[in-house]
Parts: structure tokens; C-alpha cells; sequence
């Protein structure tokens, strides 16, 4: 029906990647927030790969969307 | 707690995520069918992930932590063996007749394959139990969220309805089963940084395992079980059955776990139940609506490591007092506090045990002895400050609350930003959950009261009509059950203890119907009640250790006592099972069939010319997939063993 869900899927993950990098890259020299996530920059690695998961469902989507054209012609 | 402004954006974006694509869906909903059963158009892939989402509500999340640190890793058993194999089950010998018989629900099958009184049956008690189940989750969810978060309980409640009636009146079931599968990805990549993050954290899986064994042997340490168990009761899946209820903290045995857990409830939930069966109705051809549960297995197969572990996890932490973590103990209701101070006060210093009974019995929980009588020592000795005394009541609490494990570990290892990314997953299973409870009620009501008992042969308009009315008065029929759940919970109880009784016998009834063209109409509806009546009387009979008479069964005469509620519960289903199995064979053949092998084509399997699949990809193929899942089933079992 209408409407491809990678869409929206890949928009949402990679908005709250791309939020998640950045706050992860401005907030990274506190360490004393980052002790909860045992010293690691949770924001920054996890945003990263937020956002990879968003761009990957953005591509397939636009490849599937592409495919279906070809075939209408 | 405290949330940060980004935070709120990750929770604002999501929330926006959920209404557009309700907002979007919407000029696709013309019939009544658009909006009921998606007019059948969705591809398999995403079916599948709405399967297990819809599954996959806010008390599942909550509720497996739990289990994972009362149980161990024999939790694993509620998907190793009470899901794959009946999600199997349904895609291969099922699916064939729900979705070839074109039955738009799974009381309309009944209807077709029997008669109107099971399809009545199956639909008043099934509709009722949406609401409540909705409700109770909503409850649960709303009580978490204001007791560990301050968050306010009625705006939390009205809110995150609000949210759901929106998306899912714009869109129908394609929204809700478009959100379900944005949901999916919500819950497993907002929860797999805290699993990570805990595991790290105790050294690993082989650390869990080492504490997990030194906990084995005194479990009442952390007050997760009065008897002690061998080194592998938290950490074997099957080893601590085979040794019998006595020795594994489940207490239970291998008979009502495989039969019990693994035939009658499992098969009876996932292949009768319409809110998942629902997800697969709404494929697009035969062949996406049978690799639906199949794909949905796929995930399921591996959910215990993202709703199991947190709870052993959550164990482990305490046993080794990292960080002074400790199971989250029970909240004292805030109004208890000016009593419980009152009487810390008051008490004689020298003699603290006539105060800690009374501070234990207005409290409601166990209490440590020993901290309320350093509370009172020290407020002798010099007064302790308002917050002091009441954070330190609440410290003396020693009852687990083991709801709040998932969010206690979210606390301690999520900062500002993965905090607001956990808790948006969180709540996105809450309302994955709701939207499923809502879109299969407003298709039984529509189509199987209301069109069906009520209103029939209307225009097509007029059932659209309906079915949007319906779901504005599920949701707010599901927001008053969950007030009622807050204020009686004791009612509750008996509500759900109610459709355990018509759930546990279902199955024998759907098998009987699809199998065996001889079963009769009048055979499928008594053989049911009286399966159901047997569930009744059976609870009233028996009891788990531990518990009094009444409300927990037993109330007319104990003639057996289980070592656990669960091993009573699985019983219980067994035999309503066996009693509704035989007695519809036996009905049926007495009475006459009243529909014809012509009207039964495509309802019982040997009335059905064979389902050819016509995918070339063999790997594809229902039955190959199948097997592949429960190889894999096997080896997960035999790793965990």
C-alpha cells in the first residue's frame, strides 16, 4: 500500500543518528557523564550506527523504488 | 532521574515518526476493509516484524526481565519452546485455511468451519480480553513510568493513548502493522546498548554464569527464593527440569513445561490467538501470509538475549554489590511515609522489634530488620532530617520489585541522549502493544458482533464508519480498564484468571475443526465450554505451595498441591486440553454434521487441494524455512542445556 515503511524507518534512525553523533561529539570530553556507560562515548558509537541502520534503509528504499519504475515502463 | 532536553527530542521524533506515517496512510483508507484488514496488500517482511511486535507489548519486556532474574535462563523456554514451534505450526498446516478461506478473523473461521455459537464465543470473550489486556499493560506501564521517573501517571496514560488512537484512526491496521515494524527496530536497537552495556560491565557471559552459580546456592540472599538450588538452576535451560520442581526455581516439571508450556498454551496463543494471526491475514498472497510467523520466529528466536538477559544481568550486578547495585526493591506508596516516620519517632530505641512490626505492617512489603533498627537508633541518637528518613525507609525495603528491573538498568548505564533512546524503546513496546490490542478489537467487533448479531447488510460506508467509532471507544474502554486495574487489582486478577480458563482448551478445538472433517458444530461448542468449565473446576481444586485457598484456587477442596503457580497453570491447561480434545471427538460423533464436504472445502485439511508453493527461491518454501527454524530451535536449546 503507497507507502515503502523504509521510509519513515530510515528518516527516524537517521535523524536520532545524526542528533546522537553530534551531541556524543560535543559532550565527549565529560567524562564524569560518560562513567555510567563504563567510559565509553555511548552517544557517539551508537549514534553512528543509528545512523548507518537509517541510511541503509533509505538506499534500499529508494533502490526498490527505482526497481518498481523501471517495471512500470 | 533527571532527562535532558535531548531526550525529549529523540521521544518527540519518534512520536512524530508514528503519526506520520499514520498521516500519510490515511487517503488510503476508502472501505471498510482498508481499515480493518488492510485490504490484504502487505509484503511478507513486514507482516512478519508486526507479528512479533504486536507480541512484543511493554509487559512482555517487563515481565521477562522479571522472570530472567526469578528463573534464570529457563525463561528461554517461553520462546525455545512455548513460540517457534507453534509459530511453525501456523505457518505451515494453519495459515492454508485462515487465509484461504478468505475468513476476514479467526471467529469468522469458526464461524465458516463450525457455527454461529463459537464464533459468538470466541469473539465476546476475545474482545473483552483485548480491552483488559490492553488496560492492564497501560497500567503497569503509567505505575513505572510516575514511580521510577516521576513522570505523571493520568498524562502518561491519556498521552501515549492519544498518540495510538491517532495513528491508528488515520491509517487502519496498515498503520498500526507500518508502526509496529518501526517499533521493532525501536525496541531492539534502543535496548541492545543497555544489554551491552550491562554485560561488559560484569565481565562477560561466562562472569554472569560464575555469579549466577554462587547465587544458585543461596538465593534467598537477594530474596529471589526461600530454597536453595544446584550450581546450574539460573543457568541451565534444561538440566534443573529434568531434576524435577524441587530443583529449579520455577518449580516445575518436564511434562507440564513440554506438554503444558509447549503444546497447549503455545500452540493455543500463536496459532488461535487473532491479535498475531490478525498480522498474517493482512499478507499479500498466500505465500507472504505463511512466511509471516516463520519470519517473525526469526527474531523471536533470539529475543532472550534482549529481554532474558537484562534480568540475569540485573542478578548477577546485585550478587557482586557492584556499584552498591541492588534489585530495585518495592516503592513504598508515598502516602505511608507520615505513619511509618511517625512510628520511627516514637519507638523506644532499646527495643526496636514492637516498631518494626508495625512499620512492616503499614509498609505492606518485607522489611530488613536490621536497617529499621539502625533508622530508629540513629534518629535517637541525633533526628534525621524528613528525606533522610524516608529515603532510608525506602532503603529498608527488601520485597523485590522485579517490574522495575529493566528500567533500573536503564538508569544506571543509559546517559543524557541513549537514556532518551532506551525509554522512547520503551515506550514504543507499550504502544506497539496497545495498537494490536486496538486493531483486532475493532475488527471483532465490526465484523464479528456487529455486522455479524447486530446490524447486518448495511453499506460498506457504514462499516467503515463503524469500525473507526469502535476504535475511539476501544481506546478509551482500554484507558478506563487500566483505571480499573490501578483501583481493583484484585478484580483484575480474577479477570485474567477467567480467560486463562477460556484460553486453555481453545486449541484442542481449532486442531480438531482443521483436521478432522467429522468434527461436528455442536461438538466444537460444547466440547469448548466444557473444556472451559474443566479449567474452572480444576483451579478450584488444586493449589501452588505457599499459597492459602481462594482467589489462587482451591477454594472448594485442595486435592493436589504444585510446587509453583506456573506448574499449576500448565496443568491446568493440559487437561482442559485433554478433557475439550476428547470430548468434541466424542460429541462429534454422536451428533449430525450440518455442513457438507463441499461448504467444508478449504477449511479442513483433507477437504483442501495441497497449497503448491510457487516460490522458485526453494529456500523460501514454508516447509523448508520451517525446518531450517526449528534446527535452529534445537541447537539453542542444546547450547543452553
Amino acid at each position: 500500500m503507497g507507502l515503502d515503511i523504509r521510509w519513515p524507518i530510515g528518516l527516524m534512525f537517521s535523524l536520532i543518528g545524526i542528533i546522537l553523533v553530534v551531541y556524543g561529539a560535543i559532550t565527549g570530553k565529560d567524562a564524569e557523564m560518560y562513567q555510567r556507560s563504563l567510559g565509553l562515548n555511548i552517544n557517539l558509537i551508537w549514534g553512528a550506527l543509528l545512523l548507518l541502520f537509517g541510511l541503509f534503509m533509505l538506499v534500499s528504499a529508494k533502490l526498490a523504488g527505482n526497481a518498481q519504475k523501471k517495471e512500470e515502463k | 532521574m533527571q532527562l535532558g532536553v535531548i531526550d525529549y527530542v529523540i521521544m518527540l521524533i519518534y512520536v512524530g515518526a508514528v503519526l506520520g506515517i499514520g498521516w500519510v496512510l490515511r487517503v488510503y483508507m476508502k472501505t471498510s476493509s482498508d481499515f480493518l484488514t488492510s485490504g490484504r496488500s502487505i509484503p511478507a517482511w513486514v507482516t512478519g516484524l508486526a507479528f512479533i511486535s504486536a507480541n512484543l507489548g511493554a509487559l512482555e519486556l517487563v515481565g521477562m526481565a522479571a522472570s530472567g532474574a526469578k528463573y534464570g535462563i529457563a525463561t528461554a523456554h517461553f520462546y525455545w519452546v512455548g513460540a517457534i514451534p507453534a509459530m511453525v505450526f501456523l505457518a505451515i498446516f494453519m495459515m492454508p485455511f485462515y487465509y484461504g478461506s478468505k475468513a476476514r478473523s479467526v471467529p469468522e473461521y469458526l464461524n465458516m468451519r463450525f457455527d454461529y455459537r463459537t464464533r459468538c464465543l470466541n469473539s465476546i470473550s476475545f474482545a473483552v480480553m483485548t480491552l483488559f489486556s490492553s488496560g492492564i499493560s497501560m497500567n503497569a506501564l503509567a505505575k513505572l513510568l510516575h514511580q521510577l521517573l516521576g513522570w505523571d501517571y493520568n498524562a502518561s496514560l491519556w498521552i501515549c493513548s492519544g498518540v495510538v488512537l491517532i495513528y491508528v484512526l488515520k491509517g487502519g491496521l496498515t498503520s498500526a502493522i507500518y508502526t509496529e515494524v518501526l517499533q521493532f527496530f525501536m525496541i531492539v536497537l534502543g535496548f541492545t546498548p543497555v544489554v551491552y552495556l550491562g554485560l561488559k560491565d560484569v565481565g562477560g557471559w561466562e562472569a554472569v554464569k560464575t555469579q549466577l552459580t554462587q547465587v544458585a546456592a543461596d538465593p534467598a540472599a537477594l530474596d529471589l527464593n526461600t530454597k536453595s538450588f544446584g550450581p546450574d538452576a539460573w543457568t541451565s535451560a534444561w538440566k534443573p527440569l529434568l531434576g524435577g520442581p524441587e530443583s529449579n526455581p520455577m518449580g516445575v516439571d518436564l511434562f507440564a513445561m513440554v506438554f503444558g508450556l509447549g503444546f497447549v498454551l503455545s500452540f493455543g496463543y500463536w496459532c488461535t490467538n487473532f491479535l498475531v494471526v490478525q498480522r498474517a491475514m493482512a499478507a499479500k498472497d498466500m505465500g507472504a501470509a505463511r512466511r509471516t510467523p516463520l519470519i517473525a520466529a526469526i527474531p523471536k528466536m533470539f529475543f532472550p538475549v534482549l529481554v532474558i538477559l537484562p534480568g540475569m544481568l540485573a542478578v548477577a550486578l546485585a550478587s557482586m554489590g557492584k556499584d552498591n547495585y541492588r534489585l530495585p526493591p518495592r516503592i513504598i506508596d508515598t502516602s505511608d511515609y507520615a505513619p511509618v516516620i511517625a512510628v520511627v519517632q516514637s519507638a523506644d530505641a532499646a527495643n526496636v522489634d514492637a516498631a518494626f512490626n508495625e512499620i512492616a505492617d503499614i509498609v505492606g512489603y518485607k522489611m530488613s530488620k536490621e536497617k529499621v533498627a539502625s533508622i530508629i537508633q540513629d534518629n535517637a541518637a541525633g533526628s534525621l532530617s524528613q528525606q533522610q528518613l524516608k529515603d532510608r525507609i525506602q532503603d529498608a525495603v527488601v520485597e523485590n520489585d522485579y517490574d522495575g528491573i529493566i528500567l533500573s538498568l536503564v538508569k544506571k548505564y543509559c546517559p543524557t541522549g541513549l537514556l532518551g533512546l532506551a525509554l522512547t524503546a520503551l515506550l514504543a513496546s507499550f504502544m506497539s502493544g496497545m495498537a494490536g490490542n486496538v486493531t483486532a478489537f475493532n475488527t471483532i467487533w465490526t465484523y464479528d458482533l456487529y455486522q455479524a448479531y447486530l446490524v447486518r447488510q448495511k453499506s460498506d460506508a457504514h462499516y467503515l464508519w463503524m469500525g473507526k467509532v469502535v476504535t475511539v471507544a476501544g481506546i478509551l474502554l482500554s484507558i478506563a480498564c487500566a483505571y480499573f486495574a490501578k483501583q481493583y487489582n484484585n478484580a483484575m486478577d480474577i479477570i485474567q484468571l477467567v480467560f486463562g480458563f477460556v484460553n486453555a482448551p481453545t486449541f484442542a478445538t481449532f486442531a480438531l475443526g482443521m483436521l478432522w472433517a467429522g468434527t461436528t458444530g455442536t461438538g466444537a461448542f460444547v466440547g469448548l465450554l466444557l473444556g472451559i468449565t474443566t479449567s474452572a473446576v480444576f483451579h478450584s481444586l488444586t493449589l501452588a505451595a505457599g499459597n492459602v485457598p481462594g482467589l489462587k484456587g482451591g477454594y472448594i477442596a485442595v486435592v493436589k498441591t504444585f510446587p509453583s503457580e506456573m506448574a499449576q497453570n500448565f496443568w491446568l491447561a493440559a487437561y482442559a486440553f485433554l478433557v475439550c480434545f476428547i470430548l468434541t471427538i466424542v460429541i462429534s460423533l454422536v451428533t449430525k454434521r450440518t455442513k457438507t464436504n463441499e461448504e467444508l472445502k478449504g477449511l479442513v485439511y483433507s477437504l483442501t487441494p495441497k497449497v503448491v508453493d510457487h516460490e522458485q527461491n526453494w529456500l523460501l518454501r514454508p516447509a523448508v524455512l520451517g525446518v531450517i527454524l526449528l534446527i535452529g530451535c534445537v541447537i539453542l536449546n542444546w547450547l543452553f542445556w
